[in-house]
């Protein structure tokens, strides 16, 4: 690697920042060198995963965190996610523009990803995004998922803090009973509460937090209203006081450990994943096999065994 | 590789459509478009080093393509941001050679196809910085 690029990050030059999330958001080799180089020079950010519907108004409460955040003197590196057309592989990427108000200031540092296939939330470079950011030394990482639905939770497993925002009006008291996306939020806010039905949201969310088991941490209920500013200062405070219950619960380390080991896993799957691709499109045989089960002649179960057989001996793996 | 347009109005140019039809359909083109909406020249070049942009596209109808528009340019060059940059809107004829001279890549008046845009951008395309 090029090391004036190295010396540059490390003298934290915005254009050289800007370079290399695009090379790991990009997956290219340069990006895997400079990932495996900054490995051991992270753990020190604090990241907080923003999720909820689309609409909710997540963009505009990272937009009101993140000003405050910067006036406490915190550097912040910001994700936002959007997704990929299904049709045309392309995207719009609108989450910026709801805070453009911190265009003026240099301490935050905003990058827009589209999912590109994902359907967790996230974009596959999410982690390694991450990992960059805290690498620059951003004290505080925000992510912010794409607009959820029920089961989009792979924000939980790369943040130290999950926050759901929510609307008033969005189903009575059996929503928040559901598994899913209701369980894995360390804070729920309830945003443009300035709107019916918020004190009835925040009842409901009361009432299945109480019946929780987990009691280590109460998960606190927030009322926002984003665009006029109200309610982000307490959000804050409780944002702070997770963090300084993680690291009093060790569960700071704990998280940390659970992620290198994630990253490790998928990893292993994708390296995987591409040697029997290769595997594949370079067997003509394979191809007749795949075409029988295209039209239904064969059944896909006997087919995938058979190849993945094929694919063992190929490599003298027992 | 998917490529990335940063695409704004510029200055306080007050119009609606153009741009954002122009991003949804480059994102129909399969690129992924940050949209910004209105924005001076300053904060164009700040977001598109931030999002790592392969084309800053700038879109006016307001008669500030001398000023702003030549602004964005040196502005990014000036902080060593190497990315194509590209105009559309309602401009004068007489005013394209200028804009070009001044390292607008290239001017996209009324009535242009989508495809000749994105043309274009595939086949001038190159990285933020060297």
């Amino acid at each position: 690697m090029d090391q004036s690029l190295l010396t540059r990050f490390q003298q934290k030059d915005p254009l050289v920042l800007g370079k290399l999330l695009r090379e790991v958001e990009n997956q290219t080799s340069l990006g895997y060198e400079f990932l495996k180089l900054c490995t051991t020079k992270t753990g020190n950010s604090h990241v907080i995963g923003i999720t909820g519907p689309p609409g909710a108004g997540k963009s505009t409460l990272v937009g009101e965190l993140c000003k405050k955040w910067s006036e406490m003197g915190y550097s912040i590196g910001v994700v936002l996610i959007d997704p990929t057309s299904p049709f045309s592989g392309g995207a719009l990427l609108g989450d910026r523009i709801r805070m453009m108000e911190l265009a003026k200031n240099s301490g935050v540092f905003i990058k827009s990803l589209a999912t590109r296939g994902s359907l967790g939330g996230l974009a596959a470079s999410t982690a390694d995004i991450v990992q960059i950011y805290d690498a620059f030394g951003k004290d505080i990482i925000v992510i912010e998922t794409v607009g959820v639905g029920q089961v989009e939770f792979d924000v939980m497993n790369i943040s130290d803090t999950v926050v759901l925002i929510n609307v008033p009006g969005l189903g009575d008291s059996i929503q928040t009973l559901k598994g899913g996306i209701m369980e894995i939020a360390d804070l729920y806010v309830i945003n443009q509460a300035d709107r019916p039905g918020a004190d009835e949201s925040v009842r409901d969310l009361n009432m299945m937090i109480r019946e929780k088991k987990q009691l280590t941490w109460k998960p606190p209920i927030l009322k926002t209203v984003a665009t006029n500013h109200e309610g982000i200062e307490e959000l804050i405070n409780e944002i702070e006081n997770h963090k300084a219950y993680l690291k009093t619960s060790n569960l700071w380390n704990k998280k940390r450990e659970e992620r290198n080991l994630k990253r490790f896993n998928t990893q292993i799957n994708q390296l995987f994943h591409q040697k029997i691709n290769e595997f594949i499109s370079t067997n003509n045989h394979i191809e007749n096999s795949i075409v029988r089960v295209k039209e239904g002649k064969e059944d896909p179960f006997t087919a995938a065994h058979q190849i993945f057989e094929g694919f063992l001996t190929d490599h003298n793996i027992k | 590789m998917k490529i990335k347009v940063v695409m704004s109005k510029l200055g306080l140019d007050i119009h609606w459509r153009g741009a954002l039809v122009v991003s949804r359909m480059l994102r129909d083109e399969g690129m992924e478009v940050v949209y910004l909406g209105n924005q001076f020249p300053e904060q164009i070049v700040e977001a598109a080093i931030q999002e790592g942009a392969d084309v800053i596209g700038l879109s006016t109808l307001g008669g500030n393509h001398l000023t702003l528009g030549i602004k964005v340019v040196q502005i990014a060059r000036e902080k060593g941001f190497n990315s194509l940059i590209i105009m559309g809107g309602v401009i004068p004829e007489d005013d394209i050679p200028l804009l070009k001279e001044a390292g607008i890549a290239e001017v996209f008046g009324p009535e242009t196809k989508i495809e000749n845009i994105a043309a274009f951008i595939r086949s001038h395309v190159k990285s933020g910085i060297a």
